[in-house]
């Protein structure tokens, strides 16, 4: 936004979840990256992964927050990066769902470990590796659930987390292939 | 069979012929030896050395900007590459489509820090539209290919293609350009007959309308050009033209109410301000255009057309925003008002017309030349006199000059006006004349110059003399970084820091040591004399024009001002900048 504009009205921020077709070639990432970073905006979660290696495209699943105003920027933006083919505003299509893994080391001893695996088991969480001091769990689901877990957790012990970020699709029969076949 | 195979250097000048390329502008080095080597043996392609590689981007700019095509630019890896950096940040930010090639340490070494090597696709990948590393020769042809389209398409701007040593060595099969390539512009192709019917009715019932033209006009080609000069008249509205978009409509019609923005005229930012409906054609709301936001055209209903998606609604939302190129837009628009308006027929516009007059009056750009000493102004609005029946190409570099140059040369066509507007590069000016001249050589070309930015590149005239362009270099010299020591002069108190230009070389010897001529006048009575034989000479000229040394800009809307609080002169700059408006550029 331009620094004519400081403060004037302040419009209401929202979280959109944007779902990104790419190209699976080096510095796209780089790109998206840094137009986010050039232009001033907020990357909450980013998770990018290969789906069709025929066509060497991949996935990226992003949230940001912003005004309408600068989420349509963003997507524009984005819209222009050559390897970018498809934009798509999840949240602003309709339903869809939203999926996070965690992995959460805990080192605990004593009683808190009958509770923190009690805990895993209400959240059905995984329980990977264990040691007389600690566990690993994993667990999946929506990222308002995986934060209440990693709360609980932290109040058990010490604990180390690695997320992978949102992964994002829409619900219903609508798929992308005929966009695709296009590219 | 054996007759595709070749190696990759060759492949690539090859692919460049095909796509094209007349003229390449570049500078050698170690990792580019074997392009220049199949260079060498090329009949097809020109060329160019400069004498550093950001000219040799600039140049190229000139070169695309001047004839419509895609400039092409030749570095080597490292210093090579980083030394094109501004050109390619300036040709990005005036969407200009250039393809810059450049060498890079073989691919065994990438990633070592071996001599020479610098991560260009990185530092480049901001200041470029797309840019690519060559790993495998076998995709080499297609990237270039692609890389063409990629930049002349849609917006135009720079395509970066990263070239190891060993890809240019490998011994490859020639690919063809196919002839179906993808478009990258992203947006639907299809117009809204629904939307252009609505426009243009809000055109026509339009008491107070404007149409503001930028570059977007220029790069869409000179039909689109002929295209808003016609809906003008048919509208008999007034329009206004960015810096960027001069040339678009003659500075001759009725209706042209000259530059609008920072300093444009009183009359193009007041029928801003006051419109109630505003077209904007291929220009982008850039912040020396607006004023404060808050206050622009506060009671306008707002069209702009953009080819490029982001444009639109990024800094002012409009109520119709139309993506597409801005030649098939208008021919839309100016059918449909045509049919329209055959029904029914546009009210005059004469109380808009009056009022417009009445801004007009106040003639903004109005100076006095008194005494002997010459007014920058006079300066410009002599050398527009007296070249105006020839075929001028103005280039310019940036500062006052270049403001004055906007205000007082007069452009009747489009694509003859070289102006870095976006990033502004002192030093654009000199190595964008080259490019201009090489591509129209019995053309006059000159480079309104300020003795600091002159500085800036002045290597280029050897490039100047070694390929006998006869350029002519119209240096406003006022001793001063004019543009910072007039901000200073309005926003810091007069304190000129570091905004003399100290030490200068004595120009007319500077001129003579490259064997070309040196002319320099001080007087007013002199500057006719001068300029024309500043023109009649057949080779390069530095003119030294002398000029008043304190002169300021005007008119101006000063920072975080709105388009109706303009000032027209010194006296005017009664109120204090706000803190706020003194921490914008
Ligand atoms: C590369 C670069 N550095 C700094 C600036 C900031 N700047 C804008 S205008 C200007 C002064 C230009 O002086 P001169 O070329 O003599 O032109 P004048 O304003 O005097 O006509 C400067 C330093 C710039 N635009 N570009
Ligand atoms: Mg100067």
């Amino acid at each position: 936004m331009s620094v004519y504009q400081k403060n004037e009205f302040k419009e209401v921020e929202t979280s959109r979840t944007l779902s990104l077709v790419v190209d699976n070639q080096p510095g796209t990432l780089a790109r998206v990256i840094g137009l986010f970073s050039g232009r001033g905006y907020n990357i909450e979660s980013l998770t990018v992964t290969e789906i069709d290696k025929i066509r060497n495209l991949s996935r990226i699943s992003l949230v940001t927050r912003g005004t309408s105003m600068t989420i349509e920027q963003i997507k524009s933006q984005l819209l222009r990066i050559v390897p970018v083919h498809i934009v798509r505003d999840l949240t602003l299509e309709g339903l869809f769902i939203k999926s996070e893994l965690a992995l959460v080391k805990l080192v605990v001893k004593g009683a808190n470990r009958v509770e923190a695996l009690r805990i895993a088991e209400t959240f059905r969480a995984k329980t990977l590796d264990v040691t007389l001091s600690s566990f690993v769990f994993e667990l999946t689901g929506k990222p308002s659930k995986l934060d209440a877990f990693i709360d609980l957790m932290r109040s058990l012990g010490d604990t180390e987390i690695s997320r992978t970020g949102v992964s994002a699709i829409s619900r219903g029969n609508k798929t992308e292939t005929k966009v695709l076949e296009q590219i | 069979m054996t007759l595709n195979y070749m190696s990759g250097a060759k492949a690539v000048i090859k692919a460049l012929v095909d796509n094209g390329v007349e003229v390449i502008f570049g500078y050698p080095g170690g990792a580019v030896l074997p392009l220049y080597d199949a260079l060498f043996e090329n009949k097809k392609i020109k060329h160019i050395l400069v004498r550093h590689e950001q000219a040799a981007v600039h140049a190229a700019e000139g070169y695309a900007r001047s004839t419509g095509k895609v400039g092409c630019v030749l570095v080597t890896s490292g210093p090579g590459a980083t030394n094109a950096i501004t050109g390619l940040t300036d040709a990005l930010m005036d969407s200009i489509p250039i393809i810059c090639l450049s060498g890079q340490v073989p691919t065994h070494l990438i990633g070592t820090d071996a001599f020479q090597e610098a991560d260009t696709t990185g530092i480049s990948r901001p200041c470029t539209k797309h840019n690519y590393l060559v790993k495998d020769a076998n995709k080499l042809c297609e990237i270039i290919h692609k890389s063409f389209e990629i930049a002349s398409s849609g917006r135009p701007g720079p395509v970066l293609i990263d070239l190891p040593k060993d890809i240019q060595l490998t011994n490859i099969k020639y690919v063809n350009k196919i002839s179906k390539i993808k478009k990258y512009n992203n947006h639907s192709s299809t117009l809204d007959e629904n939307v252009i019917n609505k426009v243009a009715k809000l055109l026509l019932q339009a008491e107070r309308p404007i149409i503001y033209g930028g570059g977007g006009v220029v790069n869409s080609g000179p039909q689109a050009s002929k295209l808003l000069t016609e809906l003008v008249n048919i509208l008999d509205c007034p329009v206004t033209l960015t810096l960027m978009g001069l040339g678009c409509v003659p500075n001759t019609n009725k209706n042209f109410l000259g530059m609008l923005g920072m300093h444009g005229t009183y009359e193009a930012n007041l029928a801003m301000h006051n419109c109630d409906v505003m077209l904007n054609v291929g220009a982008r709301f850039d912040d020396r255009v607006t004023g404060r936001l808050n206050a622009f055209a506060p009671n306008s209903k707002k069209v702009h057309i953009d080819v490029d998606k982001s444009s639109i609604n990024k800094i002012v939302s409009v109520d119709y925003g139309i993506v597409g190129d801005c030649k098939e837009v208008l021919s839309a628009l100016v059918k449909e008002i045509k049919k329209l308006h055959n029904q029914k027929t546009i009210k005059p516009k004469t109380k808009w017309w009056s009022q417009i007059t009445q801004w007009k009056n106040k003639d903004s750009l109005g100076f006095k030349q008194i005494g002997n000493n010459i007014k920058p102004q006079q300066a410009i609005k002599s050398l527009y006199e007296q070249t105006k029946n020839f075929d001028t190409y103005i280039t310019t570099e940036v500062g006052q000059h270049q403001m004055w140059a906007a205000q007082y040369f007069g452009f009747s066509k489009p694509n003859h006006w070289m102006t870095s507007g976006g990033l502004g590069t002192m030093g654009y000016g000199l190595p964008s004349s080259v490019g201009v001249q090489i591509a129209h050589p019995r053309s006059l070309v000159i480079d309104i110059s300020g003795e600091a930015s002159f500085l800036m590149n002045m290597q280029e005239l050897s490039t100047i003399v070694q390929y006998k362009l006869p350029i002519k270099i119209f240096i406003l010299n006022n001793e001063w970084m004019g543009m910072v020591r007039q901000w200073q002069e309005l926003n810091h108190g007069s304190r000129y820091s570091e905004s003399y230009t100290a030490s200068l070389p004595d120009f007319v010897k500077l001129a003579e040591s490259f064997g070309i001529t040196g002319l320099r006048v001080d007087n007013i009575n002199n500057l006719e004399a001068t300029i024309d034989e500043m023109i009649n000479i057949k080779g390069p000229v530095i003119a030294d024009i002398r000029v008043e040394k304190e002169e300021n800009c005007f008119p101006m809307i000063p920072s975080g001002a709105a388009h109706n609080e303009m000032i027209l002169s010194s006296d005017d700059n009664d109120k204090d900048t706000s803190n706020e408006g003194l921490a914008l550029v």
